[in-house]
């Protein structure tokens, strides 16, 4: 049924650089989307327990070459519990992964507040727009399962990435089938 | 019309020539210096005509921008139709060529010009083109220009000369929008045919995909992610003025313009699965235009406005369909091989190019004769994507992928002429281009 456009407005650090972007001379303004937008940020120090650094038992100095790597791959930190995988070219919701759904649905049917998304995704073969309606599918299946244990529509949007966020890089089986999926998120 | 018979065949069967020029003038515009055309030509016969372009008298005052002699030069050569002959000697639009010096040289025709500032600060870009066997002036152009737009100058100069010599429009100096990704970085591109003069219009940490010229071409439309969903939106590319324009729930995507402008159609989800719906510039008022349980997404309209191909699976695989502009009954178009996606209509209607799935994984950008349905394939890569015309119907520009990148690539339509733009380092994806007006 249909529902109103839920957009209509430009966040305001955007609204901000859009003015600012707007003096610049020439012929196309570049837009900058800002890119604080709650990336997550994992950090992958090896100190226990948050001593990170400074006060540890050895008190041993850190070097000065020491490099901590911090990976910014929104996938990496997106809680790898919560995703359902499809088998290739379908969309049906697989029997392993009906606990996983069960109670989830569980838990939102039981916060009507609560809300979140479904993000559908398609392994790196064919069209970004074919794709993009693919992984719609995978995620509006897994949307009407959790529907039918009594989570409300308005509670859960069923969304797509295509084949734009990879999980994992590779042209092999074994990347695709981890590609083809559906993430469950709050929101 | 052609005004002289066309040279013989080039003995070269394959010959390569990087076109790499006006490199500070990138940077002073912020733009890295990767892009770099490669023209390829291949395939045996290709028919071209000799050409001289001399350098233009003081084009070096103007700045590193002003390589006008090299941009024409470069611009003729990746039409695939013109061979570029050496031109030494001072000369501009005032010089009386000697017609027997340069028809021994081997040329038909001979372009010769100068730069030279105005009052006014702006710079006067003069040329005269020349029919050298007949030994006849062919005419030529004053163009007052700002030092921005003196790259604009020598495209229209190609224009011009090409359209001379070939009868057609040449597309030299229209734009061509792209996606690039370096790393999680993604960004919206506008730049001259050649991939050079580049300018920024978008930059986001989330995918952009679809971009799609207004008729005017003064807007894109495209699909960004960064509501974490896909969503229309639309920008003035001169302002930078940009809002979302289709945002239902699910999914929104796959915008297309109708050819007076006034009309978007684009994909939507917001009824369970992804179907098409006309609406208007703005979103208004979205209709529904397909009714099928299947997926139906990348329309886009017949240059008549009447029609719109689009892709759907109703039949199993994807196929390209076409039905009336304002829904109806869809014929189905493809039927060689069960996977046919992302269709293209060339200006006058006759040719419809799309990607097709060769054997199990391989994507080839193909060709349709509309009327007859002959079916041609344009290249031998494996992973070409998303086909756009050039607005007089002589090129393709699409995406594909070598060494391990995502590349652009332009072809001519029998093949036999491939253009790539250069990327060290970058993916360059999702190529549209604009329509004569800039």
């Amino acid at each position: 049924m249909p529902r109103p456009s839920q957009s209509r407005k430009i966040p305001v650090p955007l609204a901000g650089l859009l003015a600012a972007f707007a003096v610049l001379a020439g012929c196309s303004s570049p837009v900058k989307i800002a890119d604080n937008a709650g990336a997550p940020v994992e950090s992958r120090s090896t100190a226990p327990g948050g001593a990170a650094g400074s006060g540890g038992a050895a008190a041993q100095p850190a070097a000065q070459s020491q490099v901590t790597p911090v990976s910014v791959d929104p996938s990496a930190a997106a809680g790898a519990a919560r995703v359902v995988y499809f088998d290739y070219d379908s969309f049906a919701v697989k029997d392993e992964y009906r606990p996983l759904v069960e109670s989830q649905a569980k838990r939102l049917a039981a916060n009507r507040s609560q809300r979140g998304s479904v993000e559908g995704h398609t392994d790196d073969r064919g069209g970004r727009e074919y794709n993009l309606a693919l992984g719609q599918k995978r995620a509006e299946s897994v949307v009407r399962a959790m529907s039918l244990l009594g989570v409300q529509e308005s509670q859960l949007e069923a969304v797509s990435f295509g084949k734009e966020r990879p999980a994992v890089q590779g042209s092999d089986e074994a990347a695709w089938a981890k590609n083809r999926r559906a993430e469950l998120k709050d929101r | 019309m052609p005004f002289m018979p066309p040279s013989p065949p080039s003995s070269t069967s394959r010959r390569s020539v990087v076109a790499a020029f006006g490199a500070a003038g990138l940077a002073s515009a912020g733009v890295p210096a990767w892009s770099q055309f490669r023209v390829e030509i291949t395939g045996v016969g290709a028919t071209q005509l000799p050409v001289a372009i001399a350098r233009f008298r003081d084009e070096d005052r103007a700045g590193p921008n002003a390589a006008i002699a090299s941009i024409v030069r470069a611009d003729l050569e990746r039409s695939g139709q013109f061979r570029n002959l050496d031109a030494p000697g001072a000369m501009d639009e005032t010089t009386v060529p000697a017609m027997p010096e340069w028809r021994s040289r081997g040329a038909d025709a001979l372009v010769m010009g100068s730069v030279s500032r105005l009052a006014d600060g702006r710079w006067d870009v003069r040329y005269k083109l020349w029919d050298v066997v007949k030994g006849q002036d062919l005419g030529g152009q004053s163009l007052p220009v700002v030092t921005a737009d003196l790259r604009l100058a020598a495209h229209r100069i190609a224009d011009a000369v090409y359209e001379r010599l070939t009868g057609d429009k040449g597309v030299f100096a229209t734009r061509i929008a792209y996606v690039t990704r370096v790393a999680n970085r993604y960004t919206l591109r506008i730049t001259d045919a050649d991939g050079e003069g580049g300018q920024v219009a978008l930059t986001s940490v989330e995918p952009i995909i679809s971009p799609a010229w207004s008729p005017d071409g003064r807007e894109l439309a495209y699909v960004s992610f960064e509501q974490q969903k896909a969503i229309v939106y639309t920008q003035d590319v001169s302002s930078g003025q940009r809002r979302p324009v289709v945002n239902y729930k699910g999914s929104n995507s796959a915008p297309a313009w109708s050819p007076d402008g006034r009309q978007l159609v684009a994909t939507l989800s917001r009824d369970g699965v992804a179907q098409l719906y006309a609406m208007g510039r703005d979103g208004s008022n979205p209709r529904r235009l397909t009714q099928s349980s299947a997926i139906d997404t990348e329309a886009t309209f017949t240059p008549d406005g009447r029609s719109i191909y689009f892709v759907s699976d109703r039949g199993g695989g994807p196929q390209v369909y076409r039905m009336p502009a304002a829904g109806g009954n869809p014929e189905r178009v493809t039927f060689g091989g069960a996977y046919n996606i992302s269709p293209s209509v060339s200006p006058d209607g006759r040719t419809l190019a799309y990607i097709s799935r060769v054997g199990g994984g391989t994507f080839r950008l193909h060709t349709m004769d509309v009327a007859s349905g002959n079916v041609r394939a344009l290249t031998d890569t494996n992973d070409d994507e998303s086909p756009s015309f050039a607005p007089n119907g002589k090129l393709i520009i699409y995406a594909s992928r070598a060494q391990g990148r995502d590349v652009l690539m332009t072809t001519t339509l029998d093949g036999a002429i491939k253009t790539r733009l250069l990327s060290s380092g970058v993916d360059v994806r999702e190529p549209v281009w604009g329509p004569f007006n800039r």
